[in-house]
């Protein structure tokens, strides 16, 4: 008895032992990451300290590291992920709600849902050759004269080009193709996480399939969507292969529109209508092109535009983040 | 009754809009744009793309240009001489910046197309061949003992290989990766024939992760262009180059023995490649011609060397010349 009790013992403390490795394990995974994190900013803060300053957000790219700015890469990035998340939060949304509460379950959606779970895992690349030939190009179809379309709007002009060429708008949407599977399935996870049981009690209340979706799934859906959507937009932000490809441009010396300040929005309305035509560069093309650059300062140069990139991130995380903790706490079931 | 009222509205906007909406012709526009007097503002665009080799002069020459021309836009890519030469024979941009002479296949894609170019050499570039400071033994290679380093399956892997009396150390090699121009240039004239190299050295699209290679290690040796090897002169050692297998014509890289055409066979050419149709635009016209004025003062401030004052003549010859008949042939 007292033999089998000792085994038992002995056996009880090996396994808290391994229980406590596991956590150790796991402890570690963490912090790794973490680690890897902290080294990685200090190392950027450190090589931007001084030359992340006014002048820097507010000039054009130079020959000259002191002088030279990041204004065209910001703008060009803050257009591009203000039209990719107009094209693709409303679409990916819209797919994954026809998916989840619409669509029979028969071969074609299965066929569907394979190909949106491989089309997430698609290199960047290949959508930037997609990108060149159905937006940029338009498949040649216009010749080689490119043709312009006029829409009047109340405040400006807007002058089309087909093909769209090298431009915001060609660039956005090859951007919101390069997310949209990861959209669309991160929003089918979260309708699938919204309980059967309050479809079915909203059916039983008399309401119809529109009501139910508009006033119980979808804002209690909304958080998960969100979350998606944001690191969705966040990945095509960072994005640099594509827009090489499809021929975003390397030193520009004018922002979309010639919108350079919150102020010209209102000052210069018909700019808002040229923008998203405009040829431009973005913040990752211009990190990218100062690192292998031969002048040893624009190493530092290229930290600082690391650290504008990060903050816009952050920024635009943050405002993301704010609006789903209020739709969440608008949940009461 | 408010939702029926707001849909007529809707109706009758968008209605509006479709028919107020019409489709031209872009090159009416352009024309508009761009005034043909020289007393009014210069505006328009000039679009360049290709090699990342050319891109500090162009980027350079246009910050100035765009001093002086505040109305017109112009834009530099990088999509590499190749990409940008898929762009140019489309009739995408006006300028293609050429690391290379072009390539008969971009030849004939540029008489498919019905474009006609125009070559205009701006600025002479020296692949330098780049050693660590520490290495004492070697000061000038001669182009055969570079072949039997890079050569494809070349059998060098000490030092001791190419010289008996070099130390018996593995030689570790540095160098542009196979997309590069100047891999195209390197591989073509030591090599004999454009891409023929060993696969055995550590290769990078990024120049300065080849410098901080041969700078941190003693037994290595590397080739890139002459701007890396100028802004890192301290953390390196550069080689002088001998054409033929006698060592005493080693010729080391300097502005000047490049300027004179003497350090050979590895001083290259670099080429702007213009659309004559975009001749016709005079913004393309002043640029250019401020490229070749202003401009060759630029050149050696990036870390090229400009070409001699004779190269230089040729070059606006031509361009008058090219602008002179562009001038001359009525335009639509």
């Amino acid at each position: 008895m007292s033999q089998s009790d000792q085994v038992y013992k002995s056996r009880l403390a090996t396994r808290h032992r391994l229980g406590r490795m596991f956590g150790a394990v796991c402890m570690a995974s963490t912090w790794f990451g973490i680690a890897v994190l902290v080294v990685l900013l200090m190392g950027v803060v450190w090589q931007a300290s001084g030359w992340l300053d006014w002048n820097f957000l507010t000039n054009f790219d130079s020959r000259h590291p002191e002088q030279a700015g990041i204004l065209a890469g910001l703008w060009g990035s803050l257009w591009l992920i203000l039209f990719t998340t107009l094209f693709s939060v409303p679409t990916g949304i819209g797919a994954a709600l026809y998916l989840e509460e619409y669509a029979h379950d028969n071969w074609l959606k299965r066929l569907i849902q394979v190909n949106l779970s491989n089309l997430a895992g698609v290199p960047s690349i290949v959508y930037g050759i997609l990108g060149l030939t159905v937006f940029v190009r338009m498949f040649g179809l216009f010749g080689a004269q490119p043709k312009v379309v006029e829409v009047p709007l109340i405040f400006a002009n807007l002058e089309i080009p087909l093909p769209l060429g090298r431009t915001v708008i060609a660039a956005a949407l090859t951007l919101s193709l390069l997310i949209l599977p990861v959209v669309i399935v991160a929003a089918q996870e979260a309708l699938r996480s919204v309980p059967v049981s309050i479809r079915k009690a909203s059916y039983a209340l008399g309401a119809t399939q529109w009501q139910t979706v508009r006033h119980q799934v979808l804002p209690a859906a909304l958080p998960g969507m969100l979350t998606g959507v944001i690191l969705a937009v966040s990945r095509a932000i960072g994005e640099t292969a594509p827009l090489v490809m499809i021929g975003a441009l390397t030193y520009v010396a004018f922002t979309p529109g010639d919108i350079s300040s919150p102020a010209d929005i209102i000052s210069n309305p018909s700019g808002i209508a040229e923008a998203p035509f405009a040829t431009f560069t973005a913040l990752p093309i211009q990190i990218f092109n100062w690192v292998s650059r031969p002048k040893t300062e624009y190493q530092h140069v290229a930290a600082a535009g690391i650290l504008v990139l990060l903050a816009v991130l952050l920024m635009l995380n943050g405002a993301a983040i704010l609006v789903r903790h209020r739709f969440q706490k608008r949940i009461r079931w | 009754m408010i939702r029926s009222v707001a849909a007529v509205i809707g109706f009758v906007v968008s209605a509006a809009i479709l028919v107020g909406c019409h489709v031209k012709d872009a090159g009416s526009d352009a024309n508009s744009t761009s005034p043909g007097d020289s007393t009014g503002k210069l505006s328009g665009t000039v679009s360049i793309d290709g090699s990342s080799t050319v891109f500090p002069i162009s980027q350079a020459v246009a910050e100035e240009f765009q001093k002086q021309h505040s109305g017109v836009k112009v834009v530099v890519g990088t999509s590499g001489t190749g990409g940008g030469f898929k762009k140019f024979v489309l009739g995408e941009i006006d300028i293609n910046d050429a690391s290379r002479p072009i390539k008969q296949k971009e030849i004939d894609a540029c008489k498919q197309n019905g474009i006609e170019y125009l070559e205009l050499k701006i600025a002479v570039d020296g692949l330098s061949v780049i050693v660590n400071p520490q290495n004492d033994w070697c000061d000038c290679l001669t182009a055969s003992q570079l072949k039997t380093i890079w050569e494809p399956n070349s059998k060098v892997t000490n030092w001791s290989d190419v010289n008996p009396k070099w130390p018996a150390e593995k030689i570790r090699l540095y160098g542009p990766d196979t997309d590069s121009g100047t891999f195209d240039y390197f591989t073509e004239a030591i090599c004999g024939e454009g891409g023929a190299s060993r696969s055995d050295y550590t290769p990078s699209a990024d120049d300065n992760v080849l410098v901080r290679g041969v700078a941190g290690d003693r037994f290595s040796l590397g080739y890139f262009g002459f701007a890396y090897y100028s802004e890192n002169a301290d953390k390196l050692k550069i080689v002088g180059v001998a054409p033929s297998d006698d060592a005493t014509g080693c010729v080391k890289p300097t502005d000047e023995t490049i300027e004179a055409g003497q350090y050979v066979p590895l001083s290259r050419p670099l080429f702007l490649y213009v659309n004559r149709a975009s001749l016709k635009k005079p913004e393309v016209a002043i640029f250019l011609k401020y490229y070749l004025e202003q401009g060759q003062t630029l050149v050696g401030e990036v870390g090229y060397v400009r070409l001699s004052q004779q190269l230089v003549e040729g070059t606006r010859k031509s361009l008058e010349a090219a602008q002179d008949a562009s001038t001359t042939t009525p335009s639509k």
